[in-house]
C-alpha cells in the first residue's frame, strides 16, 4: 500500500504493507531505533509516539492509520541544533534516566503532557505519565524532573 | 587526604551522566537498534511439557525449509551445557536426553525474516514420553519424582553458633514461631533479552548483546562451541535492565545464535518477545522459611532456629549461591547468643530460578522482620525499641562469628527514619479520596544486606581493571563490570578522576569487551562500585605516579596530567595500569563450617511504609515510605538515590502487586497486561535518606548499595497492613484476595 504521512517535520511515501506495525516501520524502514519495543502490546509504552501531538503506542497502530497525519518520534524532540530540551535537560540532572530503554518513550510522553497541561500538579503528571513503565526509577527522579521541565517552561 | 586525589575531586558531586544525553534523545544503541546487514532472526524451539524424555525431533516436510537453518544438539562442537557452577543444564536438549521444564529449548531456527522464523518454529515438532512432575518445594522435599541425586537437594547449608538451640528456646520466655513464603518475582527489564551473533574472518565467535557479565558469557561459549579465549569475543551493547535478570541467562542466548550463526554462514540475531522472556527466563526463587525465635520477657532475643528452604527450578544454576546469601542473612543484623541455620535448594519442574536484586536476602528478611515484628508486639515493644535492644553495633559478632570491625550505621539508619517522623503519627481510619471506608497502618523493617561476594569469593574472582593514556592526552578505564542503568559508568569516570586529579571530560570508558577488557568479575552482588571502583581508583593512582615521574625526567613538571599523558603517548605509546583487587585484611572464611567473615561490610538499612487498606476493594495505597541507607559514601548521590528508590519500588511491588503464576510449571500470565509491575499511579514519592558510615576499603568510603533497598520494604508493607487490619500477613505478594481472606478469618497468610 502506498501510503504518505509526515514524519520528524518532514513528507514520507512509503510503499508497505498496511497491517505493519507503525513501530517496525519507523525502526526498519526509517531507521528511527530510538522508538523501542519493550511488550508488543501497548503496556509499557516504550514505543510512544506522538501522531499529531497525540502520544500513542506505535506497536499497536497500523501503519495505514497514520496516512495523512503528522508522527514525531524521540529523534524530533531535540531541536535541530541538537539542543536537549527543558524535559530532557532535568532528565539528566534528577537522574531520570538509568537503563535509559523506557527513556525516549517518557521523554516523548512528558513533551506531550506539558504542552497540553503545563499547570499539572505532581499527581496530575503521574496520571498521564502512567502509561510508561519504568522498572529503575521507582519514578521519583523522572516525576521529578518533568516537574522541575514544567517551572522552567512556566518561569520563561 | 590519601595519595592521589586532588581537591578537584569529583566524587561526592551528582556530575551529568556520562550516557545521559544519548538515554535522554534516544541516540543510545540496544542490541536490537544495531544495523547488522544480512542479519537472520533466530527462534528457539521450546518443550512445552515439564517433565519427559526426548524421543525425536521432526521436521514437517510438507513446510519450505529452503530458507531456515535448524540447529539441534548434534550441531553443538563442544560440550552440551552452559557452563555455571554444575554442569547440568544443556545448551539444548539432545534425543534421548531428559526435558525438565516446559520452557527448554530444544531446537533453534534462523530465517531472513521474523514471519519465516517464526512459521518454521511452529513446523517443528516433538516427540516425548512424559513423565511425573513436581511443582512445588514440598513435591520436591517428598521426593514424589527424583530430579537430582537421591533427595532433590541441591545444595544444603547449616550455620552454628553457642550451644545447643533447642534447649536454648526451651529456657526462653517467649519463643515466637512461623512459616513465610514468597512467590516468584519477574525482573521485567523492560528491554527484553537479546544478542546478535556472528563468526568473523579468523573464526572467531562474536557476541553482541545486552548482558551483566560478558566474562560469563565467554566462559560459556568456550565450552559449548569448542573455542579458546582468543576465539570467542564477547560485547556488551547497551543495556536496559537487568536486575539480575541478564547475570547467566544471556549466556544461553548467546550460545544459541553462535550456533545458528556457525551453521547459517550469517549473522543472527536472537531477540525475545516479552512472553517468551517472562515465561523461559530466570526469576527470584519462591521461598518457604520456617522461623523460631526465643526471647526474654524484656525483649532480648537470646536463640533464633531458621529452615529456609528455596525452589530452585529444573537445574542447579546459581541456587546454592542463592541459598548461601539467604541463608546468611537469616538470622538479620540482631544479636543472638545461639543460632541454628538450615538452608536447602530443592529441584522441581519449573523453569531455573535465579539472580534477582537481593539474591536470597530479601527471602530472608520477610520472615526475619515479620518475628522481630511479631516479638515486638508480645513483649509490648515500640517497633524502634526492639530493634534498638537487639540490633548489631560496632564491635558485635554475627550469626557467622564477624565480629563487625567498621562501617556499622545500624543507629544512624534507624535514628534518621523516626527523627523524620517527628510525632506525626497516621489517621488510623478514615475515607479515601475516593470516598470509601479505609484503614491505615505504619510498618517497619530494620535489615542489613552483605556487600560484594560471599566470603572468599573475592579473593578467588581476583577482579581486574586498567586505566590507559589515550592518544588524544585523555585516559580510558577498562573493566568487564558493564553499566546496567545502575550508573557505574559515569561513577567509574567520577573515582578516576579523581584519582588522577582531572576534570571528568578527559576519561572515556571502553566498551565492555573480552577483546579489551580484563576480568573484572561479574556485575552483580552489589559489588561494582565497592570492588571494582576500589580496582580503579587504584589503577589511576598508579598510573599518575608512573606519569608525573615521567615528567618530572622529562622537565614537564609545570605541565598538566593530561598534557604529560599526551607527551608521554607521542614518545612511547599507551600507558596502561592494571590492577588486581586485593582483599582487605582481616577477612577470614571457612566454607566448610560456614563461620567468619561472610562479607567485607554490611550495608545497613530502615524503611518505614504508612499504609491505607480501602475496606471495600481491599485495595492497598502506599501513602508514605521512608527509606534510610548507609552506604558507605554516595560517590554519586543523585546516582546513589536512583538505585535506592528504584530497589524501594521493586520491593513494594514483590509486597503489593507482582505475582507470577504457575500451572504446571508454567507461566500462566506471561505478559506484561497480566503480569504487573508498578505503573507511576502506584508509585508513592518515596522519601529516601543516605547515611554515610565510611568502609575503609571501598572507594572514598563506598559500599554496595544496588541490593539493600530490595531486602526490606516487603516486611514493613507486612507489618503496616498488620498494624492496620489487626491480622498477620506472612506470605508475598499480599494481593486484595489475601487480605480479604485474612480479614475474614479464612487464613489467607
Amino acid at each position: 500500500m502506498k501510503l504518505s504521512f509526515e514524519i520528524n517535520g518532514r513528507a514520507c511515501d512509503l510503499d508497505v504493507a498496511p497491517m505493519r506495525r507503525l513501530l517496525d516501520v519507523l525502526r526498519e524502514e526509517l531507521r528511527l531505533t530510538g522508538t523501542k519495543e519493550g511488550c508488543g502490546e501497548g503496556e509499557c509504552g516504550a514505543c510512544t509516539v506522538l501522531i499529531d501531538g497525540v502520544p500513542v503506542n506505535a506497536c499497536l497502530v497500523p501503519v495505514a492509520q497514520v496516512a495523512g497525519t503528522a508522527v514525531r518520534t524521540i529523534e524530533d524532540i531535540a531541536d535541530d541544533n541538537g539542543v536537549l530540551t527543558d524535559v530532557q535537560r532535568a532528565m539528566i540532572d534528577h537522574g531520570g534516566a538509568q537503563c535509559g530503554i523506557c527513556t525516549p518513550g517518557i521523554v516523548v510522553c512528558a513533551a506531550a503532557a506539558i504542552e497540553r497541561e503545563p499547570d499539572a500538579s505532581r499527581e496530575r503528571l503521574r496520571e498521564l505519565l502512567a502509561g510508561n513503565l519504568c522498572r529503575c526509577t521507582g519514578y521519583q527522579r523522572i516525576v521529578d524532573a518533568v516537574a522541575d521541565a514544567q517551572a522552567v517552561r512556566r518561569g520563561r | 587526604m590519601p595519595a592521589g586525589e586532588t581537591s578537584s575531586s569529583t566524587v561526592g558531586a551528582s556530575v551529568p551522566k556520562v550516557d545521559g544525553a544519548a538515554k535522554v534523545t534516544g541516540a543510545a544503541r540496544y542490541v536490537d537498534d544495531l544495523e547488522v546487514p544480512g542479519v537472520l532472526f533466530g527462534r528457539t524451539v521450546r518443550s512445552a511439557v515439564p517433565h519427559a524424555t526426548l524421543k525425536a525431533i521432526r521436521l514437517d516436510p510438507e513446510f519450505d525449509w529452503s530458507d531456515v537453518t535448524v540447529v539441534t544438539a548434534d550441531d553443538i562442537p563442544g560440550d552440551n551445557y552452559v557452563a555455571l557452577n554444575i554442569p547440568d543444564q544443556p545448551a539444548l536438549v539432545p534425543v534421548g536426553g531428559s526435558i525438565r521444564h516446559v520452557d527448554e529449548p530444544v531446537a533453534l531456527v534462523a530465517a531472513p525474516t521474523r514471519e519465516r522464523a517464526d512459521a518454521a518454529v511452529a513446523h517443528v515438532h516433538l516427540d516425548v514420553d512424559e513423565l511425573p512432575a513436581i511443582f512445588t518445594i514440598e513435591e520436591a522435599l517428598a521426593k514424589q519424582t527424583l530430579l537430582h541425586g537421591d533427595d532433590n537437594v541441591f545444595k544444603r547449608f547449616e550455620i552454628l553458633r553457642g550451644g545447643d538451640v533447642e534447649q536454648a528456646l526451651a529456657e526462653c520466655d517467649i519463643v515466637v514461631e512461623g512459616t513465610y513464603r514468597t512467590g516468584a518475582q519477574e525482573q521485567m527489564y523492560i528491554e527484553p533479552q537479546g544478542v546478535v551473533s556472528w563468526w568473523d574472518d579468523r573464526g572467531a565467535c562474536r557476541v553482541v548483546g545486552s548482558m551483566q557479565c560478558p566474562y560469563y558469557v565467554h566462559k560459556a561459549l568456550k565450552v559449548i562451541l569448542a573455542l579458546d579465549d582468543e576465539h570467542t569475543i564477547i560485547t556488551q551493547a547497551v543495556t536496559g535492565g537487568g536486575f539480575g535478570g541478564k547475570e547467566d541467562y544471556p549466556s544461553i542466548l548467546s550460545a544459541h545464535a553462535a550456533l545458528l550463526a556457525r551453521k547459517a554462514k550469517a549473522p543472527v540475531k536472537i531477540i525475545y518477545n516479552r512472553a517468551e522472556d517472562i515465561a523461559a527466563t530466570t526469576k527470584r526463587h519462591p521461598a518457604r522459611v520456617h522461623h523460631r525465635l526465643g526471647l526474654r520477657r524484656d525483649g532480648t532475643l537470646v536463640a533464633c532456629d531458621v529452615d529456609v528452604v528455596l525452589d530452585g527450578g529444573a537445574y542447579a544454576t546459581l541456587s546454592a549461591v542463592v541459598l548461601s546469601r539467604a541463608v546468611l542473612h537469616a538470622a538479620g543484623p540482631y544479636k543472638f547468643e545461639h543460632v541454628r541455620i538450615r538452608g536447602r535448594a530443592v529441584a522441581t519442574n519449573t523453569p531455573p530460578h535465579g539472580a534477582f536484586r537481593g539474591f536470597g536476602a530479601p527471602q530472608a528478611t520477610i520472615a526475619y522482620e515479620r518475628q522481630v515484628q511479631k516479638a515486638a508486639r508480645a513483649v509490648g515493644l515500640d517497633p524502634f525499641e526492639m530493634r534498638r535492644r537487639n540490633m548489631l553495633r560496632l564491635g558485635d559478632a554475627t550469626a557467622t562469628g564477624q565480629v563487625l570491625a567498621s562501617s556499622v550505621g545500624s543507629d544512624q539508619v534507624l535514628d534518621a527514619v523516626a527523627t523524620r517522623l517527628g510525632d506525626d503519627v497516621p489517621e488510623r481510619a478514615g475515607l479515601a479520596t475516593a470516598g470509601g471506608e479505609v484503614k491505615r497502618g505504619r510498618g517497619l523493617a530494620f535489615y542489613f544486606h552483605g556487600a560484594g561476594f560471599t566470603g572468599s569469593g573475592e579473593a578467588h574472582l581476583k577482579g581486574k581493571a586498567t586505566v590507559a593514556t589515550t592518544r588524544g592526552g585523555g585516559f580510558e578505564v577498562r573493566s568487564s563490570s558493564t553499566d546496567i542503568g545502575q550508573g557505574s559508568n559515569t561513577m567509574f569516570s567520577q573515582i578516576a578522576a579523581t584519582a588522577l586529579g582531572i576534570d571528568i571530560d578527559r576519561v572515556s570508558l571502553s566498551e565492555a569487551t573480552t577483546e579489551v577488557v580484563p576480568n573484572s568479575g561479574p556485575t552483580v552482588a552489589s559489588r561494582t562500585c565497592m570492588v571494582v571502583g576500589r580496582v580503579v581508583q587504584e589503577a589511576a593512582a598508579k598510573l599518575r605516579a608512573r606519569l608525573e615521574k615521567y615528567a618530572e625526567q622529562q622537565g614537564l613538571g609545570d605541565c598538566d596530567l593530561c598534557d604529560v599523558a599526551r607527551s608521554h603517548y607521542a614518545a612511547e605509546g599507551e600507558a596502561a595500569e592494571m590492577v588486581t583487587y586485593d582483599p582487605p585484611p582481616g577477612i577470614e572464611w571457612d566454607d566448610e563450617t560456614y563461620t567468619g567473615s561472610a562479607y567485607p561490610c554490611y550495608g545497613w538499612a530502615a524503611c518505614l511504609v504508612d499504609v491505607a487498606v480501602d475496606l471495600d476493594t481491599y485495595e492497598v495505597t502506599v501513602e508514605r515510605c521512608v527509606h534510610a541507607v548507609d552506604v558507605g559514601k554516595a560517590i554519586h548521590p543523585v546516582i546513589v538515590k536512583g538505585q535506592i528508590e528504584g530497589g524501594t519500588l521493586q520491593a513494594l511491588g514483590w509486597a503489593l502487586w507482582e505475582n507470577v503464576v504457575y500451572r504446571d510449571g508454567r507461566v500462566v500470565n506471561a505478559s506484561m497486561t497480566d503480569c504487573i509491575i508498578p505503573t507511576f499511579w502506584d508509585a508513592p514519592d518515596l522519601d529516601t535518606i543516605l547515611i554515610e558510615e565510611p568502609y575503609p576499603y571501598g572507594p572514598h568510603g563506598a559500599k554496595g548499595v544496588g541490593e539493600i533497598p530490595m531486602d526490606g520494604p516487603g516486611a514493613a508493607v507486612a507489618a503496616a497492613l498488620e498494624d492496620a487490619l489487626g491480622v498477620p500477613f506472612d506470605e508475598l505478594p499480599i494481593l486484595p484476595e489475601t487480605i480479604h481472606r485474612a480479614v475474614r478469618g479464612e487464613g489467607g497468610s
